[in-house]
């Protein structure tokens, strides 16, 4: 199993640490894992995307331009990433501040309003772990408990008091999940 | 204890280093290098080894701050990218000239001038044919992975010492920024004054230990019988480098009408560029060159008897692609492909370009 994944939006939404986490979820499960940021002058407000690629084989090339799944977190990135998905992938997006929706037809489709739940759980910052569970919801390519082990890793351990608050976001994300289109 | 982590290559190269005992980092920051600096600066190896990390006034300072550590025998190490090495070049080429062991890493990004900060493989030239002056060359390493930028510390500072000479380990931005699962290797202890002496006592400098003969380390001979002398003794490691430690790895070659030829990150985006040609019925193959000094020459010419043509893949304009001209002489057809300015190729802009220059309908 290899899974092309990009994920792309704001610069200070969490993009890369949702990579991170995503990656860190797939070596604790002893797969081949890679995480290729787009780096340069983007600050906060820019926009950033990471191609994070989980395989149960050596990984050849870290950076890609086709995907089996993206998940889209502004316009830009949708203009940019939704044709770049393969037929037949999974397309992810958070609908706020989205004004023109995905079209195609010969992929899947889902919704998840990461900023709303993120926001009315009172924490904007626990909005890509929101955004993470719905990718999980879409793609249960890690398990939960792999998730949190990531997590466990990637958090410096004076962060980790707050493990539990980032499950829940992730829960709540994998709860929310809507789905605009099946293939 | 080892230890299985997710990190960028520029932060494995730096915890590799504080594993591997070594003894000092001198550098300066530059994009897309700084976190090897900056990691090394938040570990504070010399709480756990004793290893001086020291950021430099300038890229200068540092070459010159090595080269007076190497001197005197320890293991000393520094790394920057394209314009920081450039300035470098005085330094490691006196290095070269005194024999002296050391590490420098270059992170290669987009040139000419300050060029960009992103991924590039243009300083190609820089790196295999001199950059600096005079007869010498360097053995340069070609890491392809997180991995290899960890593992190739280990295997570089091996080279320096067996050799005396300085050591280039090539990457760029493409493999510093990116993470990947690395296994990084035991804690290795540094060297103990007593065992450098041991070791080292018949060349370095650290003082005249028990009255011993002055050793003198210079890149200096003004009678020309003793520079030449001295310019065939280095040619003489060269050789034997060719001899004893080229590197470089086969994918798929076995049944291959066609090859690749491509190094470091392009050698990983044109690995699946040969899958995607396997798809479409070619029998592709991928020749990686590890070390880029020695150059796998031999390997190349004994591939002409099989394969009807060589692409040679890198991020610049046709560097690589002459060294593989040579290496052929002309018995198949060599070409070139590559982005620069710091575009990344694309698997799919290679398999293109393998159908209309190589492949041919």
């Amino acid at each position: 199993m290899t899974e092309e994944i990009i994920i792309a939006g704001f610069g200070g939404q969490g993009v890369l640490s949702m990579g991170k986490i995503l990656a860190y979820s797939g070596i604790m499960q002893d797969q081949e894992v890679s995480w290729m940021p787009s780096y340069g002058p983007e600050m906060r407000g820019g926009t950033a995307n990471v191609t994070v690629i989980l395989s149960d084989e050596r990984i050849s090339s870290p950076y890609l331009t086709i995907f089996d799944t993206a998940v889209i977190l502004n316009q830009q990135s949708m203009d940019k990433f939704e044709k770049s998905l393969k037929p037949g992938g999974t397309l992810i997006y958070d609908p706020n501040g989205i004004s023109h929706h995905p079209t195609r037809k010969d992929i899947n489709i889902y919704r998840i309003e990461g900023s709303r739940l993120a926001a009315e759980m009172g924490n904007t910052k626990i909005f890509n772990m929101v955004i993470l569970g719905g990718f999980l919801a879409a793609r249960p390519i890690v398990k939960i408990e792999n998730v949190i082990e990531g997590l466990k890793k990637s958090l410096p351990e004076r962060y980790h008091k707050l493990i539990p608050l980032n499950q829940e976001a992730i829960t709540k994300g994998m709860d929310s999940l809507e789905t605009v289109q099946t293939i | 204890m080892a230890e299985l982590k997710l990190m960028k290559g520029n932060e494995a190269i730096a915890e590799a280093a504080i594993r591997a005992g070594v003894d000092a980092y001198f550098g300066y920051p530059i994009t897309p290098q700084s976190e090897v600096i900056e990691y090394l600066m938040s570990e504070q190896p010399e709480h756990r080894t004793g290893m001086v990390v020291l950021q430099a006034e300038s890229e200068v300072a540092a070459i010159n701050m090595v080269y007076g550590a190497a001197g005197t025998g320890k293991k000393v190490m520094t790394s920057s990218s394209s314009p920081g090495i450039s300035l470098k070049q005085e330094g490691i080429s006196y290095l070269a000239g005194a024999e002296l062991p050391a590490v420098i890493l270059n992170v290669v990004r987009g040139g000419p001038g300050l060029g960009t900060i992103q991924p590039s493989q243009a300083d190609y030239f820089q790196s295999v044919k001199g950059g600096g002056h005079g007869d010498y060359r360097l053995y340069v390493l070609a890491p392809a992975s997180v991995q290899e930028m960890a593992d190739f510390v280990d295997d570089a500072f091996e080279m320096a010492f067996k050799y005396k000479t300085p050591v280039l380990i090539l990457s760029d931005g493409l493999i510093g920024q990116m993470m990947e699962k690395v296994l990084l290797k035991d804690q290795k202890a540094r060297l103990t004054d007593k065992e450098l002496q041991e070791r080292h006592g018949d060349w370095a400098t650290f003082g005249r230990v028990g009255g011993r003969e002055r050793n003198i380390i210079t890149s200096l001979d003004l009678q020309s019988e003793k520079m030449e002398n001295r310019v065939h003794r280095l040619m003489a490691k060269y050789k034997r480098m060719e001899e004893e430690d080229l590197r470089f790895e086969k994918i798929k070659c076995d049944d291959a009408d066609y090859l690749i030829v491509a190094y470091g990150s392009s050698a990983r985006i044109a690995q699946k560029t040969v899958d995607l040609a396997r798809a479409k019925g070619h029998k592709v193959g991928l020749l990686r060159p590890i070390t880029l000094f020695p150059y796998p020459k031999k390997e190349l010419m004994e591939m002409t008897k099989q394969v009807k043509g060589i692409l040679s893949v890198e991020l610049n304009m046709g560097q690589m692609v002459e060294d593989i001209r040579l290496a052929v002489e002309h018995k198949v057809p060599v070409e070139h492909f590559g982005r620069t300015g710091g575009i990344i190729h694309t698997p799919e802009e290679i398999l293109k370009a393998l159908e209309e220059k190589i492949i041919k309908g």
